[in-house]
């Protein structure tokens, strides 16, 4: 068979295995929290009685493998239960949620690779100055927190010049234009960080492809620096800058649920945060399960690039 | 041997003059690799440089395809079909890399991009120095890979390189350093990272494809057993110095020059397989401060108070040349 469609069907099918521990983890995770959710739920004035049978109709009374098994046999069904405190069922306020921080999240990743990548790669190869500015950025990205970077946007952008709105969001379906202006300050503040990875990994691996004997043999043929640059020594630095990459996007969901609540975006993030206060587990579930998820899929997609942009990987394990 | 000996009637297509390198090191010092190196390479004609590891064999290499490490000094010439190399715009040098002067380096597996399907990297030497459409390189490529000696090439044209044994790495590294037609290849040790079965069909191959294209071949080796195989000339080299020089059959006859001697002797051969190898005693000189005389006195068994002067050089008997203070009262001087 194919050599690459057989490590594409390889790869997904180890994703299984990956998607059912992570569903454990989430579980018991947010029953780890100290806290009670009936508790928080009915205050502190609630009568034993009350607490009790409140306790019997969310099913907190069975035991803990029962819990599981009935959470996860609905997310099988696509069923994320419902909202203990609203009684609304999760499924439409997570298709609500989903898309605003996917919105977020793959802006953010896109301008940090579309950015990232070019100026690593002129951080490797270029003068004295394209060095000393990327470096400079690098460690500006790197060591600027998220909230602070934010804040700072926000008070020049929309306070000072007045360009763009502070804080809210409406949807891309509703007003293009209008989502754009709501989501760019985010999405800055969530690239920064996310760029400078990416130049200095850019950087690293470029500089380790450019010391290889191949690169000189390249020369030897009488290839164009361009060409070397560009077509061979980035080729093969791009596995470790797209494996980077994907491990990043698990930084941005986190990074995500600072800037969703900076910013009042109404993502996964920001449910999340509220739910984790109120101890309300099948929502925390459900969020932390897509964001996983996403994650997962992320990684997923990495890998295969990986394997199309080096055959050595799609070709490994394979006799 | 003796057919081969009369091939190099061609012209010289590569000639050295006095040529030296100094590369900088660590602390602002700076080391003689290469001092003053006069050899020359005729058309369909192979000459083997032969020595230890270090000694600048592959420095020399460097020096002539203008690839030296970043710093390097280079003095005397280099001189291709008599147009003097030194000097170039980096822009010139790349369009005479791959075209007039190539390259087939020592470890195959090293020298492919390991993400490029093999035949790309052939088609790229053609594209890099000839105006043609891919459609036109690629089949020019795959003409190559035949010739070469890769079995069903159109098919392993798009295979990467790891798919390929070495020998078929380093014959595809072959293929693409001939694409074309170079006047001048530099072999660098080509078939060290070889199996022994597979050197000697990768030495012949080279053989063959560099005389029918008239290419002048440099081949750069520390084994004697290639040398004797595949060269019509041989230059020793030691300490950045060529010590001896001459046709194969002579210098392996008749070594003048006491490291040739010790060369040959330490060479594993099967009729005294049972003792101990003979080995050179002492270590090469310290090239950031070479000695003045002679490079080779410390370590050599017939040295005396002469040698503490640089040798003269002389010709001898046999038509080639040597260093060395031994023969000036037996031979008169080469120039």
């Amino acid at each position: 068979m194919n050599h690459r469609l057989r490590f594409v069907l390889r790869r997904l099918v180890l994703t299984i295995p990956v998607l059912l521990v992570m569903s454990v983890f989430i579980f018991l995770i947010i029953r780890l929290v100290p806290g009670d959710p009936v508790r928080t739920m009915l205050g502190f004035r609630a009568t034993p009685a009350a607490v009790t049978q409140v306790r019997a109709q969310l099913h907190l009374d069975d035991p803990l493998w029962a819990q599981y098994r009935d959470w996860i046999a609905g997310v099988l069904h696509g069923d994320f239960g419902e909202d203990f405190v609203s009684k609304a069922p999760l499924g439409e306020l997570l298709a609500q949620r989903i898309p605003v921080t996917l919105e977020l999240t793959l802006l953010s990743m896109i301008l940090a690779v579309v950015a990232g990548v070019p100026l690593g790669v002129r951080a490797a190869v270029g003068g004295r100055w394209a060095r000393r500015l990327t470096e400079g950025f690098v460690v500006f990205g790197v060591s600027v927190p998220d909230f602070w970077l934010g804040i700072m946007l926000v008070l020049l952008f929309a306070g000072t010049l007045t360009w763009l709105p502070p804080s809210g969001y409406i949807p891309f379906t509703d007003d293009p234009a209008g989502n754009l202006q709501y989501i760019l300050l985010p999405v800055l503040t969530l690239a920064a960080a996310e760029t400078a990875y990416i130049i200095r990994t850019t950087r690293g691996s470029m500089l380790g492809v450019l010391g290889r004997p191949f690169i000189v043999y390249l020369r030897a043929k009488g290839t164009r620096e361009r060409s070397i640059v560009y077509g061979h020594a980035l080729r093969n630095a791009a596995a470790p800058i797209a494996t980077v990459v994907g491990i990043q996007f698990g930084v941005l969901l986190g990074g995500a649920i600072v800037v969703e609540t900076l910013f009042a975006l109404p993502g996964v993030g920001r449910l999340i945060v509220t739910a984790i206060n109120q101890r309300n587990y099948p929502v925390v579930q459900a969020g932390l399960f897509v964001v996983a998820t996403l994650f997962i899929v992320v990684s997923l997609i990495t890998d295969l690039v990986v394997g199309f942009i080096d055959p050595r990987v799609s070709d490994r394990g394979q006799s | 041997m003796s057919e081969r000996a009369g091939r190099n009637g061609g012209g010289a297509v590569l000639e050295l003059h006095d040529l030296s390198v100094r590369i900088p090191v660590s602390g602002g010092r700076w080391v003689e690799a290469v001092g003053g190196v006069t050899l020359t390479v005729g058309s369909a004609e192979i000459v083997g440089l032969v020595g230890e590891s270090g000694c600048g064999k592959s420095t020399l290499g460097g020096a002539i395809m203008g690839l030296l490490p970043g710093g390097s000094r280079v003095a005397g010439e280099v001189l291709l079909r008599g147009q003097d190399l030194r000097g170039l715009a980096e822009e010139d040098y790349r369009r005479i890399r791959g075209d007039d002067i190539a390259l087939v380096s020592q470890d195959p597996s090293a020298s492919l991009d390991p993400t490029f399907p093999v035949g790309a990297q052939v088609a790229e030497a053609i594209r890099n120095h000839r105006d043609v459409s891919r459609r036109a390189a690629r089949e020019r490529a795959v003409e190559l890979l035949r010739v070469v000696g890769i079995p069903d090439p159109g098919a392993r044209y798009a295979d990467p390189p790891h798919r390929f044994s070495g020998g078929m790495k380093q014959r595809v590294v072959i293929a693409a350093a001939l694409a074309n037609d170079p006047a001048v290849l530099i072999a660098d040790e080509p078939t060290t990272a070889l199996d022994v079965t597979i050197q000697a069909q990768i030495l012949h191959l080279l053989r063959d494809l560099t005389v029918r294209s008239g290419t002048g071949v440099l081949l750069i080796t520390h084994d004697l057993g290639v040398v004797a195989q595949v060269c019509d000339r041989v230059a020793v080299m030691y300490a950045g110095q060529v010590v001896e020089q001459g046709t194969v059959r002579e210098v392996f006859a008749h070594p003048s020059h006491p490291y040739t001697r010790a060369l040959l002797e330490s060479q594993p051969a099967a009729h005294h397989r049972s003792g101990d190898l003979p080995v050179i005693p002492g270590r090469v000189p310290d090239l950031s401060e070479p000695p003045a005389g002679c490079r080779f006195a410390a370590r050599c068994p017939r040295a005396h108070d002469r040698c503490a002067a640089p040798p003269p050089e002389i010709r001898t008997a046999g038509g080639g040349r040597v260093s060395c203070w031994l023969h000036h009262d037996t031979a008169r001087e080469a120039r």
